[in-house]
């Protein structure tokens, strides 16, 4: 294996570009080194993009905030200003892991590893975040929930390199929420995570909602019925038990020794429940 | 594979090291450097066993390559005592007989250590979630947090 660490993304992406064989961009490599050394990716180069500056930048953009892809979840965690804006994006990439883990995981990282129970996709995919991704063709702009297929498998293009994620502005009166069940309380892949993200009127009922799911199919799954169970209510009950039922009907999950399909289908409804009002008071402010 | 050359600081000297691609660091600092206190419990980044700090920064040394050292400011258990004087946590985990075996040991040190430099007053629950990443197979986990928060007390006081 080939290492290199180029100061520039041009160079990075004209690495991975004109490289033989399998080639990974490492970030915190969280996920890669453990691949790695199991020998479960056996890569001829690896580039790691850390040594380009840009990369490491939180900025505000248009009332939101661009996060670099090289930023650790421990430098996102203290960012004062992404967590007032998206305290359900900071805290989904903030479950990654251990201390140790959020020293070098990234969510770009999070998001390209493509798992189906990443904690941070289903955050940023109710957030409607935008990867910026500079590849041999160019630049282009990529809805979040546009890049992964399936599991390890995402629709980046040879030399593509994800260079930031723009988490956007959103309306006054909005909130978002992740929760994620796991037996334990720290230190495990979801069985199942549920991210909301909403906006209120003035009179309180909701004016737009955006649901998704994880761990409960192949890839994150961004549950517009759900959505439209919230959508003009006050979250009562009423709304709050269709969005658990319009949850769990999307839910195609596998069965496996962290969760059965009926555990998970039947999860996934509580938590987006439980998400949906943790928004709703965060968008009451 | 040609190796690459990587100069570092790491407890605060300067190092200079060849390492293979595809080393970590965790290899680089025992089978290279002779560092031996980092130890390695599962090479995955599971039991904290390996933690070392980069740029100040908490991290598993087996999940960071020797190679991206370089330039780095790397902190080691060997850096914890100033020579004879051990660290106020390494006397507080003896007092409290917070190891057994002892494997666990200097991970849970540098942790700890991190954790104090950024909160030196943590409650017991902010000590049981950041040494979450630390594994402990011996003692169960109580004296170490108390040793932790021990320390905490005694350095304010101090
Ligand atoms: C002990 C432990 C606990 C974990 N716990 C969790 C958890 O609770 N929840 C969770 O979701 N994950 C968890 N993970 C997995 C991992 O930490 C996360 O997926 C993390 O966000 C990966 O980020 P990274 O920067 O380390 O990625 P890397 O390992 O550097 O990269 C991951 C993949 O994405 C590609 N990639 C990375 N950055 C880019 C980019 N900018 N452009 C294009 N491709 C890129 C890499 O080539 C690689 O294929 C855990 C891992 C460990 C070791
Ligand atoms: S050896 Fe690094 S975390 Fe276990
Ligand atoms: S003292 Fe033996 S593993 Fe902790």
């Amino acid at each position: 294996m080939r290492y290199e660490a180029p100061d520039t993304i041009d160079q990075a992406v004209q690495m991975l570009a004109e490289a033989d064989g399998l080639t990974r961009v490492l970030a915190g490599g969280t996920d890669v080194i453990v691949q790695l050394r199991s020998g479960m990716v056996e890569p001829d180069l690896m580039v790691d993009i850390k040594r380009i500056e840009a990369m490491h930048a939180i900025t505000a953009e248009g009332g939101g905030f661009r996060v670099g892809a090289a930023v650790s979840g421990a430098q996102l965690g203290e960012h004062e200003g992404v967590k007032a804006l998206w305290p359900g994006v900071v805290e989904a990439v903030e479950l990654i892991g251990s201390t140790q883990v959020q020293g070098r995981a990234t969510m770009a990282g999070n998001l390209c590893n493509a798992s189906p129970a990443a904690d941070s996709v289903p955050a940023l995919v109710v957030a409607e975040a935008v990867a910026s991704i500079v590849g041999p063709e160019g630049r282009r702009d990529v809805p979040v929930d546009e890049i992964t297929t399936g599991p390890g498998k995402t629709t980046l293009a040879k030399g593509e390199i994800v260079e930031s994620i723009l988490l956007p502005a959103r309306p006054a009166n909005s909130g978002d929420a992740y929760l994620r069940f796991i037996p334990r309380t720290e230190m495990d892949i979801a069985v199942v995570g549920a991210g909301i993200s909403l906006t209120l009127n003035d009179d309180g009922t909701c004016a737009a909602a955006r649901v998704a799911l994880g761990a409960v199919a192949e890839v994150v799954l961004l549950v517009e019925p759900a959505a439209d169970a919230l959508i003009g209510s006050r979250l009562d009950e009423a709304a709050l038990d269709a969005l658990a039922a319009a949850a769990s009907a999307a839910c195609r999950p596998i069965d496996d020794k962290r969760g059965t399909i009926e555990f998970r289908t039947k999860v996934a409804g509580v938590l987006a429940r439980r998400a949906a009002v943790i928004a709703q008071t965060r968008a009451r402010g | 594979m040609s190796q690459i050359h990587v100069s570092t600081t790491i407890n605060g000297d300067p190092v200079e090291y060849l390492c293979e691609p595809d080393e970590t660091l965790l290899d680089v600092l025992r089978d290279r450097l002779g560092l031996t206190g980092s130890k390695e419990g599962c090479g995955s980044g599971d039991c904290g066993a390996c933690s070392v700090t980069v740029d100040g920064r908490l991290v598993c040394s087996c999940l960071m390559l020797g190679a991206e050292a370089d330039g780095k400011q790397v902190g080691t258990i060997e850096g914890l005592a100033e020579g004879e004087n051990l660290h106020p946590l390494q006397r507080k985990f003896l007092e409290h007989a917070a190891l057994q075996c002892g494997v666990c040991t200097p991970g849970f040190l540098v942790a700890a250590k991190s954790l104090l430099e950024r909160n030196s007053d943590p409650t017991e629950t902010e000590v049981r979630y950041w040494l979450a990443g630390n594994l402990c197979r011996c003692t169960g986990y109580d004296k170490i947090v108390r040793a932790v928060l021990d320390t905490a007390h005694d350095m304010k006081g101090a």
